[in-house]
């Protein structure tokens, strides 16, 4: 660890020639190189967050570093194929697309059904070039709320990965589109993006699979998604936080939903050093209902950082969060989550729980839950509880035989399981259940 | 001694407070043996005393399970060693189903990384659940959770016919149970019985013991055993009450 940073800083993501090189290579497209280009000096005028800053309390803020990581160059033909295979997670995907650091191995295939309603699914590079009018439209059109500026505006300054979905008015897809985005190469900094847009009463449902090609990778991974739900609209989306233990993760994801639109996300945290989440909601329409869910297992000195919000614009809308952490070792996590009522979003139904299971002394968690209501007929709460496993329902498995370690383990599983059943998708469910299960066998 | 088991002189105590007071008792594999005795006797006290409950301290006594000591031993060892508790409140554990469960009390009790049938566990688990009318859908049910007084003990009962244990301590098995579940979890009980296992059927009713009739009835009061007889003696505390014990057998 202290060899590599003590070493002299390499071009990396911090080099400015490097950044209006890659950003050059877009002046066909000039609207995105102009983004690109703000994203670089905002970033390069935003200071570091501290720990004084009430949107980093609690947060390491000490340890962030963005020196040592750079770009990677694409794979060998031999590595994007086999984390091709590796990606292969979900068996009924509408499409797959796979990214391996930064770049596009697997572009999606798509029904011809799907093609002819007007589904769009492809990667962010040819969108930018093929789809400008939708993306201008829609891409980072979100202010970021929650403290990650800086990060924001990185991944802004390096945007190239990643996806567009659009689902267009009236379809319905019941089948997940499948995102895969890895990291390989030592050090490697990725900027993977998800824009969903889906139109009026379109149904939708996605998985995003952030994963490392080996468990100790080190890596930045500074990832953002925009989330347009339209009137009357569906989406569902799994987010898995799966990088390697060497990795610094920030992930800013903005959602808005329209009139009547149905949203529900399930973030799941898994890998990563450090990993910090920030969720932000809007709800733009009366009748929106969101339902937000996070799970993770933090072990080891891991810190999980989760921001969220819940805008209230419009009335008669529902918001609903619960996020559940375990923790082991030495691991922290951290909540912080606000709902923020409109003067005029009356009939306003927000909900916010955060529940956390010390499975070690030495494992903290931190609870920091808000209220902003400026709506005078509203139904909003918000709770928090910390707490270790229940002697009773311990000393019930003991007594069918269940060893010590093995009880606690299927306890703190039984614990995870309510926010699994959210995922809506077996196999999706399945899979994250098995990447928290192992959780408790690298402690 | 070998094959029974055996509590000796047990005295413990849950903090500060006695409860058992030199309690002896010698329950024979293949025997149906009931405690009765009223409430706060110290009837639950034995049962998690023998499964090795943590809340409660063994001052002296012995207790052997086919001649192995099992006091202090862990819960869990316990289990394995052939104990089995049908808990009087069983747990609510959300998140685990029945199915995940009962496997997960079964592997522990195979050679570590021997291989699971899983075939043949379902089948089983399915033959049981049917003989204790049970839905199927019960598998994928969390355990105990939003279950009546009465699938709560029909689960208990479950989980005993998959365990097979040596020796099944019953903690009050009657109580809050209508009479169509006390009969089935009863059968349950009676298909178990055999030269294999022996029974520990704690209860404060003599109406269950309609239904398991016991080998021997052991009369507890105040942390031991004060009187001991045949199925009869159940009837006859029946008829003349507890009063009949304070008054009468405590003195002896």
């Amino acid at each position: 660890m202290s060899a590599v940073a003590s070493a002299p800083a390499p071009a990396g993501v911090l080099d400015v020639a490097l950044q209006s090189a890659e950003t050059a290579a877009f002046r066909a497209q000039d609207w995105f190189a102009v983004l690109r280009q703000q994203g670089w000096h905002a970033f390069q005028s935003l200071p570091m967050p501290t720990r004084d800053n009430e949107k980093w309390r609690f947060s390491d803020a000490r340890t962030l570093s963005l020196d040592g990581y750079a770009p990677a160059k694409a794979p060998t033909p031999a590595q994007a194929a086999d984390l091709i295979a590796r990606s292969r997670l979900i068996s009924d995907a509408a499409g797959l697309i796979v990214h391996v650091d930064g770049h596009c191995v697997l572009k999606p295939t798509l029904s011809a059904e799907l093609v002819a309603q007007g589904v769009v699914f492809e990667s962010l590079e040819d969108a930018v070039r093929s789809r400008p009018a939708l993306l201008q439209e829609h891409l980072l059109k979100h202010p970021v709320l929650l403290g990650g500026d800086k990060f924001a505006a990185l991944h802004r300054a390096w945007l190239r990965a990643g996806y567009v979905l659009h689902i267009p008015k009236g379809v319905e897809v019941k089948q997940p589109f499948v995102s895969v985005t890895w990291t390989l190469s030592d050090g490697v900094a990725v900027f993977p993006h998800a824009l969903i847009v889906a139109g009026e009463r379109a149904v939708a449902d996605v998985h995003d699979f952030h994963l490392s090609a080996r468990a100790d990778q080190r890596a930045l991974a500074i990832s953002a998604a925009d989330i347009h739900a339209g009137t009357g609209s569906q989406v569902r989306r799994l987010a898995v936080q799966a990088w390697g233990s060497a990795t610094q993760s920030f992930q800013v994801d903005n959602t808005c939903g329209g009139r009547d639109a149905l949203i529900s996300s399930v973030n799941a945290a898994v890998g990563s050093r450090r990993a910090r989440l920030e969720n932000s909601v809007r709800l733009d329409g009366e009748g929106a209902d969101v339902r937000l869910y996070g799970i993770s297992v933090a072990s080891g000195e891991q810190e999980f950082d989760q921001r969220t919000l819940q805008i209230h614009a419009a009335g008669h809308a529902k918001s609903d969060l619960l996020f559940k952490n375990a923790l082991l070792g030495k691991a922290r996590t951290i909540f912080s989550g606000l709902i923020k009522v409109a003067p005029d979003a009356q009939r306003t139904d927000a909900f916010q729980t955060n529940r956390n299971l010390l499975l070690s002394p030495d494992a903290e968690a931190d609870s920091l839950p808000g209220l902003e209501i400026e709506a005078n007929d509203v139904k909003c709460s918000h709770g928090a509880t910390t707490g270790q496993i229940d002697p009773t329902e311990l000393f019930y498995l003991r007594a069918r035989g269940i060893p010590l370690a093995v009880a606690q383990e299927l306890l703190a599983q039984g614990f995870l399981e309510e926010v699994l059943a959210k995922v809506g998708h077996e196999e999706a469910a399945a899979a994250v259940r098995e990447m928290l299960r192992l959780k408790f066998h690298q402690a | 001694m070998s094959d029974s088991l055996v509590i000796k002189n047990l005295n413990a105590s849950i903090g500060d407070r006695p409860i058992l007071k030199d309690f002896s008792l010698t329950v024979p594999k293949g025997e149906v043996h009931a405690i009765m005795g009223p409430n706060g006797t110290g009837k639950s006290t034995l049962s998690k005393v023998l499964a090795g409950h943590p809340d409660y301290s063994v001052q002296s006594g012995e207790a052997f399970l086919d001649g192995e000591q099992i006091l202090g031993l862990e819960p869990d060892v316990v289990a394995r060693a052939g104990l089995f508790l049908a808990f009087q409140y069983p747990s609510e554990i959300p998140g685990v189903t029945i199915a995940n469960f009962i496997r997960a009390a079964l592997v522990a009790r195979q050679a570590k990384g021997a291989p699971f049938d899983a075939k043949a566990y379902y089948a089983e688990l399915y033959a049981k659940m049917d003989a204790l009318k049970m839905d199927r859908k019960f598998t994928s049910r969390f355990v105990n959770e939003g279950f009546s007084g009465g699938e709560k003990k029909r689960c208990e009962i479950l989980q005993l016919m998959m365990l097979k244990p040596k020796y099944a301590v019953l903690d009050e098995t009657d109580s809050g149970l209508d009479i169509d579940a006390l009969r089935i979890v009863s059968e349950g009980v009676n298909a178990m019985r055999g030269p294999d296992t022996g029974f520990l059927v704690i209860t404060h009713y003599q109406r269950l013991l309609e239904y398991i009739v016991p080998d021997r009835v052991h009369i507890m009061w105040d942390g031991r055993i004060v009187h001991s007889g045949g199925k009869e003696l159940a009837l006859e505390l029946e008829e003349k009450g507890y009063d009949w014990v304070k008054q009468d057998l405590a003195k002896a």
